[in-house]
């Protein structure tokens, strides 16, 4: 008889457990599934890398401190090599096969244009990490953007310039995507901004010396500031060149230049550079009320002590990409994904490293002018630039 | 500026260029002459030379730096020989043309995995970023010398090697008819080997002293690599001094068309040059005469 009572009391027991573990797994069931797509490699490695590194630490962080509405998150990240057919190859698994809640990426603009058709057809959230205005403009339902406008940088640029009393330029592009993107938003905007563009020169991305170019836009009378939009080597190799030839104009740069590993770069020679960019940068000069110092200073802080390097704009990209997801799926409260869409397009105030988001039915960008601030190089490190 | 030092700046810039080009080119013709192989993974040992040395200056002083990353690449240079060609049975030119262009993507991808996809940079190694030497109105920087110095060392060196040592007469014997080479008791394999470790030595010197110019990054080698081409192409293959005479050539030819032309046509200006001086004279400005018809081994 105990022999009966002991068994049924195992037996019970394993029933119990059974009965908990199936409870706990269930509420585990099925992580919820991100897609990231990011140029890991290739030329836009210095935008997608940073990215790539930033989402897989966010993820993990997100997932230590109990997930998201009850759910663990699973990044599917994809490296896409900058190759926009290859984004959109990987855009059509994450949709059919991994079926994820949302993709964020691609990092750039190029291959963000090919995926926007068909992740609006499949109702599928897309944050890209691009830069230019066409992605949100005219807006699709389901693709939003994280970064500042290319137009927002070179406003900051051209006031910056009036303030100066600059009128005449020289403006320097590569021949890629990014280069091409600046330089047409710098001829679009010059008319109205009372700029004169007297020089304007495009390289090859791969240059390994620009002492001709900067040969001719010396000789070019009336040239009163450079403004040179390009990424690594080639905006560190303007700069070296501008000052080996004894050009000694102001250097205006993109907001490409916020990385603390390009000023390192052109050494000496950035001296006095100035440029548009979010606030990560200065992120230690902020004073402790500045609303978004709490955000950067913990993204710099973690960003630098798990990968040893320095921290860039384009890292906070992806940073600001997967947080939109999370605060979209935490309102949403599951993953269903035209809840998370409509929590997204309604977030206010929400604060980020790019600048503060306001989305609504008009406006998938989410910031404003002030997303941006001017920056200077002094002594080797960038400050924040106060105008004289 | 006044006209005079304008052009003079343009020349300058011209050379600084050029001089790049010139120190690729060197190392392209070294195997050529050897093997009658064009190595088109030259680049990636201009790469990999760089490379190895910003890594190596973290910890030693530079001219240590830059002599470990010549010898890691030289012995680099040797070990693929030995991997990807001494075993092969039937080695046309062809077959070993397209052999280094798969080399090249491989140490490409390798370069990117073991160290990552950023620009790093060796520091000048006269000066800094911002110095130059100017003379009548005009200003180049100091690497330039550096660049141009180590070059016209190198090819010294180099013919007097080829000219007066018995390896390197041995290798020129290889190049110039195998089978009598190989008759004459020379070990054809041995001499590709130390070609391909010599020229990888080269490839690699050069990716030192230009990296503070244009920054060494793992995608650096093909562009490279094509402008060397053009420019081993244009002064003829085969002669090293030639060589650097084409890499000059191409880039004062760039920028000369920079003065006149948007700059976005320089690569244009460069090549039309070069196809020009092919259609006149096939073997390049000084090839020795029977270029292009060595090697068939």
């Amino acid at each position: 008889m105990t022999r009966i009572l002991q068994h049924l009391a195992t037996a019970g027991g394993c029933g119990a457990l059974l009965a908990l573990l199936s409870v706990r797994a269930f509420s585990q069931l099925e992580p919820v599934k991100i897609g990231a797509l990011f140029a890991v490699t290739g030329p836009a490695a210095f935008l997608g890398a940073p990215e790539a590194k930033t989402a897989r630490m966010v993820v993990e962080q997100l997932n230590a401190a109990g997930g998201v509405a009850g759910r663990r998150l699973e990044l599917v990240l994809k490296d896409t090599g900058g190759s926009p057919e290859k984004a959109v190859s990987f855009a059509k698994q994450l949709i059919d096969e991994d079926r994820v809640l949302a993709i964020i990426g691609p990092s750039t603009s190029g291959e963000t244009m090919q995926i926007k058709a068909l992740c609006e057809e499949n109702k599928m959230i897309l944050i890209s990490c691009a830069a230019a205005e066409v992605i949100v403009k005219p807006v699709a339902k389901y693709v939003f953007k994280v970064p500042q406008k290319d137009s927002q940088a070179v406003t900051w640029i051209y006031r910056t310039m009036k303030d100066k009393g600059i009128g005449s330029i020289a403006v320097l592009s590569s021949n890629d995507g990014f280069g091409a993107a600046g330089k047409k938003q710098l001829e679009d905007m010059a008319g109205e901004a009372g700029i004169k563009i007297v020089a304007d020169e495009v390289y090859d991305r791969q240059a390994t010396d620009l002492s001709d170019i900067v040969t001719k836009v010396k000789s070019t009378p009336g040239v009163q500031a450079v403004v040179n939009w390009s990424i690594v080597p080639a905006q560190s190799i303007v700069a070296k060149n501008m000052r080996q030839l004894g050009l000694e104009v102001p250097l205006f740069q993109s907001h490409g230049f916020a990385n603390p590993k390009y000023l390192q770069q052109a050494g000496l020679a950035a001296e006095g550079t100035l440029f548009p960019a979010g606030r990560l940068m200065i992120v230690d000069d902020l004073p402790d009320d500045h609303p978004q110092k709490r955000v950067l200073a913990a993204y710099k802080r973690d960003y630098e002590a798990a990968y040893h390097e320095g921290v860039s704009t384009f890292g906070g990209h992806a940073y600001d990409a997967l947080m939109i997801v999370a605060e979209g799926l935490r309102r949403a409260g599951g993953p269903d994904r035209d809840k998370v869409r409509d929590a997204i397009e309604n977030l206010k105030g929400f604060v980020g490293t790019d600048g503060i988001f306001n989305y609504s039915a008009t406006d998938h960008t989410g910031l404003d002018l002030d997303a941006f601030e001017m920056l200077i190089v002094k002594q080797g490190k960038f400050t924040s630039y106060k105008k004289q | 500026m006044t006209g005079a030092s304008l052009a003079l700046q343009y020349l300058l810039s011209g050379v600084t260029k050029g001089s790049v080009y010139a120190a690729v080119a060197i190392g392209f013709n070294l195997i050529y002459s050897a093997t009658g192989v064009l190595n088109l993974a030259q680049g990636e040992f201009v790469m990999l030379g760089g490379m190895v040395a910003v890594s190596l200056a973290h910890y030693v002083a530079l001219p240590v730096a830059v002599t470990g990353a010549v010898v890691i690449v030289a012995l680099l240079g040797c070990l693929l020989e030995i991997l990807f060609f001494r075993g092969l049975r039937r080695h046309s030119v062809l077959h070993l043309i397209i052999i280094t262009i798969g080399l090249s993507i491989v140490m490409q991808e390798a370069a990117l995995h073991l160290w990552d996809e950023k620009v790093r940079s060796l520091p000048y190694f006269t000066g800094n970023e911002v110095s130059s030497l100017h003379f009548l109105g005009a200003a180049i920087s100091p690497q330039v010398v550096w660049v141009l110095g180590t070059v016209g060392a190198t090819v010294l060196a180099l013919q007097g090697f080829l000219q007066f040592t018995l390896p390197g007469r041995a290798m020129r014997a290889c190049s110039s008819n195998p089978e009598a080479a190989m008759l004459a008791g020379i070990n054809l394999r041995n001499m590709r080997t130390l070609s391909f470790g010599l020229s990888a030595a080269l490839g690699a010197l050069a990716g030192c002293v230009i990296s503070p110019i244009t920054m060494t990054h793992y995608e650096m080698g093909t562009p490279l690599a094509i402008k060397g081409f053009a420019a081993a192409i244009l002064g003829g293959l085969g002669n090293p001094m030639a060589a650097v005479l084409g890499g000059l050539l191409v880039g004062v030819v760039e920028a000369a068309s920079v003065s006149r032309l948007p700059a976005a046509y320089n690569d244009v200006a460069a090549f039309v040059i070069l196809l020009l001086v092919l259609f006149v004279r096939p073997r390049g400005l000084f090839g020795p005469r029977q270029c292009g018809t060595v090697g068939e081994g």
